[in-house]
């Protein structure tokens, strides 16, 4: 049996990303990620992290920039960002993943200004999902301290070698003290192989790196990156996997499903919500309620076909975002769900709720509302297919 | 890879004249083979590495406009963290643009953190692969597609921003300028820079045919005129102290550099061009008396 520690979020991540042995470390602080990087600081002051070079970039726009010279010159990475950060790092972000360089970095899900807000929602990350990344989001502390490693593995297969975000809630998860194995570097050394990529930038054998492209050969390169995605659908499994038999933990590949086999309502959410939706459906089970939970982990990939397998029995499905796409009125994981069935004989309909924005509280009841919406649309149809679900009206 | 001796080589699409392929060649042999090269976007970035070809036969990487500082701060400390610095030098050459522009952030806290490596400014004063526009080392009324001569206006209105300045603000224990067309002074100082340890610039003064307005045959020509007008100081700075200037033999009065380019030549045409002319000259004066040149 792991012995269970407790410490905040932040500690169990950097504590996390110390056993995956990175080199290059280069870090700007951004609340609510500060804690991650102050703790790898400490641990790279006590030479606890080898002889990782940790740098006191002067942005996050650098901070991504140094992790492409270290990466392409053969050292494994790690950084951790949220919000205006990541937004600073949007172009490079494009970058690293073109240029195939399996960079990581943790996300400490916020919202974004304006108004500015310091607290949570998944806008951050989910305004990247174009930028090539493998998206990954944890639940809670120890999943996401455990999907440290899961990324290096997955985004350093030389049939992957794409950039990987992983994301957990800020503040809700950052900042909450709970009870963590902190991963063990035994373990850590069995399970995640030292990163040997096969091109570096080294004089004895010059290569060159971001080439420029003309229209003739672009699009070859654009497809690759969707090749290296699709190789990602099947290793998320397998790491997930590999890493239950090393650890013993497991959180579902690219997707998890809590009373999903029979739910009637199917409920699709990612991140900490995760666990308060899992206390209510406890309940709403007690009462004979056959509700159930879609857990995406994989946003990036996107994992249509697991969804497809895992929703087509429903009678209704029910994304809850905590991201707006303004001018479409819904959140991501409405908008694709709702893409991953069309063109399918799954005709289902999809009722989308918005909430939590910005760290606005999601309370249990607010999932009850949810549900008891969804089952008057099962019976009623659909009125509106996607809506806030928490606006106070009084302030409109 | 090519299979050329020279380590920037020939068959990239640069221009006749090209003050930045003259650069590139002339630094790379004088640093050698064991050279890591960072670029940010911009002519010798496209120019060089069309792909699937490359002109070069040292380890490269382009990433962006703007963070070549970075990306090489990066490489440093990989470098390090996986002993294999060494006498690895370090080396990013940047345009005037994404280093004295879009790029002064990501340089100045690469010096100010110290990393070990070399940043050059190959300086051809404005944004020459977007088709000549105004940048911050585009000099006093020179005209630019952004800065035309008109009826309100002599061209740019203000003095190139003084980079090399500002790099010594960071407490770098090298800073050099040069020209291209001083092949010879380049190479040193270029060496020079790679061989001190510690973030180091070099700020090469690279007139460009095509924006500036000449015969690609006076690339070296105009660099000369620049540097004998005073226009173009160049000079060693170590630790903060200017140790070495090149002496002008036989100074030139400023037409007769603002005369053999395009992008001065409105001055010669327009009502009160001569007074502005005057102040050119008076700039050239300063730096003649300032750096005792």
């Amino acid at each position: 049996m792991s012995k269970l520690t407790v410490v905040e979020g932040s500690y169990a991540v950097a504590h996390a990303a110390k056993v995956c042995r990175p080199d290059v470390i280069p870090a700007y602080p951004i609340t609510p990620q500060t804690h991650i990087v102050e703790e790898l600081s400490k641990f790279a002051a006590n030479g606890e992290i080898g002889a990782c070079e940790y740098i006191t970039v002067e942005s996050e726009f650098s901070a991504i920039s140094a992790l492409i010279g270290a990466c392409a010159a053969g050292a494994r990475t790690y950084s951790a960002t949220t919000s205006q950060g990541l937004a600073l790092m949007h172009e490079v972000l494009f970058n690293a993943s073109g240029m195939r360089l399996p960079l990581v970095m943790t996300v400490a899900n916020r919202a974004m200004s304006a108004p500015l807000s310091i607290w949570n929602d998944h806008q951050d990350s989910i305004a990247q999902r174009d930028t090539g990344w493998i998206q990954l989001y944890a639940e809670d502390p120890q999943e996401a301290a455990d999907m440290t490693p899961q990324v290096y593995k997955i985004c350093e297969d030389n049939k992957i070698m794409l950039p990987a975000m992983a994301c957990f809630d800020g503040f809700i998860l950052t900042h909450v003290y709970e009870p963590v194995v902190l991963l063990e570097q035994d373990l850590t050394d069995e399970f995640l192989p030292p990163f040997a990529p096969e091109h570096i930038l080294d004089p004895s054998n010059p290569k060159t790196f971001g080439a420029f492209a003309d229209p003739g050969v672009y699009s070859e390169f654009r497809y690759m990156q969707e090749l290296g995605m699709s190789a990602a659908l099947k290793k998320i499994e397998t790491v997930a996997d590999e890493f239950n038999e090393i650890y013993g933990r497991y959180y579902g590949g690219l997707i998890d499903g809590y009373y999903l086999d029979d739910a009637e309502i199917v409920l699709v959410a990612m991140g900490s919500v995760i666990g308060t939706i899992k206390d209510v459906l406890d309940e709403l089970r007690a009462e004979g309620k056959k509700v159930g939970l879609l857990k995406i982990r994989s946003f990036r990939p996107f994992p249509t076909d697991a969804i497809r397998n895992a929703v087509k029995n429903a009678a209704i499905i029910v994304p809850l975002d905590k991201s707006i796409s303004i001018g479409k009125y819904e959140g991501a994981l409405c908008t694709e769900i709702k893409a991953s069935l069309y063109n399918t004989k799954i005709d289902i309909p999809v009722l989308g709720y918005m909430f939590g924005h910005g760290g606005r509280d999601i309370p249990p009841e607010r999932i009850k509302k949810i549900v008891s919406e969804a089952e008057k649309a099962i019976v009623n149809g659909i009125t509106i297919e996607s809506s806030y679900v928490d606006l106070r009206e009084e302030l409109l | 890879m090519n299979k050329t001796t020279e380590l920037f080589a020939p068959g990239h699409r640069g221009c006749a004249g090209c003050c930045d392929a003259l650069a590139a060649k002339f630094m790379l042999k004088a640093v050698g083979e064991n050279c890591i090269v960072v670029t940010p976007t911009g002519c010798l970035e496209v120019f060089s590495t069309p792909f699937p070809e490359s002109a070069w036969n040292v380890p490269w990487i382009h990433s962006l406009f703007e963070n070549a500082a970075a990306v090489a701060s990066g490489v440093e400390a990989a470098l390090k963290a996986l002993g294999r610095k060494n006498d690895t030098k370090i080396m990013a050459i940047g345009g005037d643009g994404a280093t004295i522009d879009i790029g002064i952030r990501g340089l100045s806290g690469a010096f100010e953190r110290g990393h070990d490596f070399t940043y050059v400014c190959v300086d051809n004063e404005a944004y020459m692969n977007t088709g000549v526009q105004r940048s911050g080392g585009t000099p006093f009324a020179a005209t630019t597609t952004t800065t035309p001569a008109g009826k309100a206006s002599f061209g740019n209105l203000r003095p190139k921003k003084n980079m090399p300045q500002i790099m010594l603000a960071h407490g770098s224990p090298y800073v050099a300028t040069t020209s291209v067309a001083y092949p010879k002074d380049m190479m040193r100082k270029v060496k020079k820079a790679t061989e001190v340890t510690g973030p180091t610039y070099v700020h090469v003064h690279a007139p460009c045919t095509t924006g500036w307005g000449f015969d690609g045959s006076k690339t070296i020509e105009l660099g000369r005129l620049a540097v004998e007008t005073a226009l173009w100081p160049m000079m060693d700075i170590e630790n903060g102290d200017i140790t070495g200037v090149h002496k002008i033999r036989n100074k030139r009065p400023v037409e007769e550099y603002l005369k053999a380019q395009k992008r001065f030549k409105h001055l010669f045409s327009i009502p009160g061009g001569a007074d502005i002319i005057k102040k050119i000259q008076e700039l050239a004066d300063w730096n003649a008396d300032q750096y005792d040149l």
